[in-house]
């Protein structure tokens, strides 16, 4: 009888923690949309999806989501075009070429990568990074996207080096005997046979890393710098989504003004991207594991 | 890896040589482990020969020295000479590559690439840097003739290799290790994962490949041996026990240990 009524109550609170987070996500989309609703009550959509500008702590107010949303995607597009190639090197290596024990060592190694703070990649970005960089690029600005870029690049290289190692061994030993039995070098092994076969997962760990990079913010808080700016000059300083927000967050703004709401539409403009890219990636992978069963 | 009296020169034949394989002294380990304990043994040129002997009892290591295929397991140490046409193959000058190209190899389990039917069977000629169209879709097409496939997959070479049944994989495997022409194909129990029609089409098509080609397949399965094979060799504990025409492995052994094995008191 006791056990019973033990089971049960362990029954309820596994579905309370599990209810929980779905609660959560309901709540945040919930406050998300409200708040978004509210400000595009006095803000068209148009003027929100066009403007060229965005000054809403200015006198004179623009409301354009498009210099945040450039400094986002071209942040991350600098981030994802340094890691794409290092990261699925890495990975090509670790699972075609390396020694089974270097294996073990390195994955654990390149995964701490993903653990240092971020705000420890910032302030590398902003006091190495930029000063080296200054170096060969003269007209470098202090704050500038592409340091800012190339740091956040490190920090995602993890994501995709270990999950694209992952889909690399997931390839049935069979496929590699295949390669090698025709007569493949490792390279012809790698990219010919070993690559393609674990095509969907790789692609799912850039997108991954896609997603990751548009929601990093402290990276991008300090080193990119807050300028809102519709340029794709990566020497400049320009300011992403999520800095705007942390900008926003942290000053002085009144609770409930039309400036205050400006956070939460820029958070829901956040929020549709990497619903977006988790959502493919979440396709691609269910469609991954239907063609191994 | 350990090979002695490094010596490539080719044996002078102007023709085929009557034996494509010359294996002496030779011994493999595996870490502490010794998988093969001193073998000499010669296969002949254009017939089938059997690989069989319950399972553990190192035939299928001793298949895969042919191609070098054991080089990727670790602990893989050998001793002895392996010389195929001629070449010692493991000299330190020989290119695996080329040597993988002559001598092919078809796996228990069909592996084809996921790629189309047509790539799969080009993938040995693409890897070599053949890039005429005309010539990789006469090579693709007389391939899968002589595996008898092409009736079946002519209208979809651009389908995915992976929706073909089991059967038709591995004769596509089979396609695939052709289209390069190889002198020698090593077949690693390659029915034993296929229903019996398909086995049977397999045998089938090792007695005409064997024409042009020198076949080494390994089997558990006695009556395959018996039905598709010119010569056995009866494989225990890491040695070569009785190695004779197969007729006469079959009917009149020499060894009590064959007899036993062959009849299925043990293995």
């Amino acid at each position: 009888m006791m056990r019973r009524i033990k089971e049960f109550f362990i029954e309820k609170t596994l579905l309370a923690t599990a209810l929980l987070t779905v609660l959560v996500t309901i709540g945040i989309i919930a406050v998300l949309s409200v708040e978004a609703f509210n400000f595009f009550k006095e803000v068209s959509v148009w003027e929100f999806l066009t403007d060229t500008q965005w000054t809403p702590l200015f006198t004179d107010k623009h409301f354009g989501i498009l210099p945040l949303l450039s400094g986002t995607l071209l942040t991350s597009f600098i981030a994802i075009a340094f890691a794409v190639p290092v990261g699925l090197s890495i990975s090509i290596y670790i699972s075609e070429y390396a020694p089974r024990s270097f294996r073990k060592t390195i994955k654990p190694v390149l995964e701490l990568l993903a653990a240092v703070p971020t705000v420890v990649y910032g302030f590398f970005a902003l006091t190495v990074v930029t000063p080296f960089l200054q170096g060969f690029i003269p007209g470098l600005s202090g704050f500038n996207s592409l340091s800012a870029g190339l740091v956040m690049g490190i920090m995602i290289i993890p994501f995709i080096s270990s999950l694209s190692e992952d889909a690399l061994h997931a390839v049935p030993n069979s496929l590699r005997e295949a390669a090698y039995g025709m007569g493949s070098t490792r390279l012809q092994n790698a990219f010919k046979v070993m690559v393609p076969a674990a095509s969907s997962g790789i692609i799912v760990s850039i997108i991954l890393a896609i997603s990751r990079a548009i929601g990093e913010t402290m990276i991008v808080a300090i080193a990119a710098g807050q300028q809102p700016r519709l340029t794709l000059d990566p020497t400049v300083p320009v300011e992403t989504i999520t800095a705007y927000i942390v900008q926003v967050s942290l000053g002085d703004v009144q609770h409930g003004s039309l400036e205050y709401r400006t956070i939460f539409a820029a958070g829901i403009t956040l929020f549709i991207f990497t619903f977006i890219l988790n959502t493919i990636s979440y396709r691609i992978r269910k469609k991954f594991q239907e063609k191994y069963e | 890896m350990e090979s002695e009296q490094i010596d490539t020169a080719r044996e002078d034949s102007p023709a085929k040589k009557k034996n494509m394989i010359k294996a002496e002294g030779v011994k493999v380990w595996y870490d502490d482990f010794m998988a093969i304990k001193g073998i000499d043994m010669k296969i002949r040129t254009n017939r089938v020969t059997a690989f069989i002997g319950p399972s553990g009892c190192g035939k299928s290591t001793f298949l895969r020295l042919f191609n070098r295929m054991n080089d990727y397991v670790e602990g893989f140490r050998m001793e002895g000479n392996i010389r195929i046409q001629g070449n010692n193959i493991y000299s330190e000058k020989i290119n695996i590559e080329q040597l993988r190209k002559e001598v092919g190899m078809v796996f228990q389990k069909p592996n084809p690439f996921p790629k189309s039917v047509f790539e799969n069977v080009a993938y040995g000629l693409r890897i070599q840097g053949i890039k005429d169209k005309q010539y990789l879709q006469d090579k693709v097409e007389a391939s899968l003739k002589q595996v008898a496939l092409w009736d079946e997959v002519k209208d979809g070479l651009n389908k995915s290799a992976l929706a073909l049944s089991g059967g038709q994989q591995q004769r596509l495997c089979i396609a695939r290790t052709l289209a390069v022409e190889p002198e020698v194909i090593l077949m690693d129990e390659p029915t034993s994962a296929l229903d019996p029609i398909s086995t049977s089409k397999i045998e089938e098509l090792l007695y005409e490949l064997k024409e042009n080609y020198t076949i080494v397949i390994v089997t558990h399965n006695m009556q395959q041996a018996s039905r598709v094979s010119d010569s056995t060799a009866f494989f225990y504990m890491g040695e070569l026990v009785e190695y004779d025409k197969t007729k006469k492995i079959f009917t009149n052994p020499e060894k009590k240990q064959t007899e036993n094995y062959i009849t299925g008191r043990f293995g």
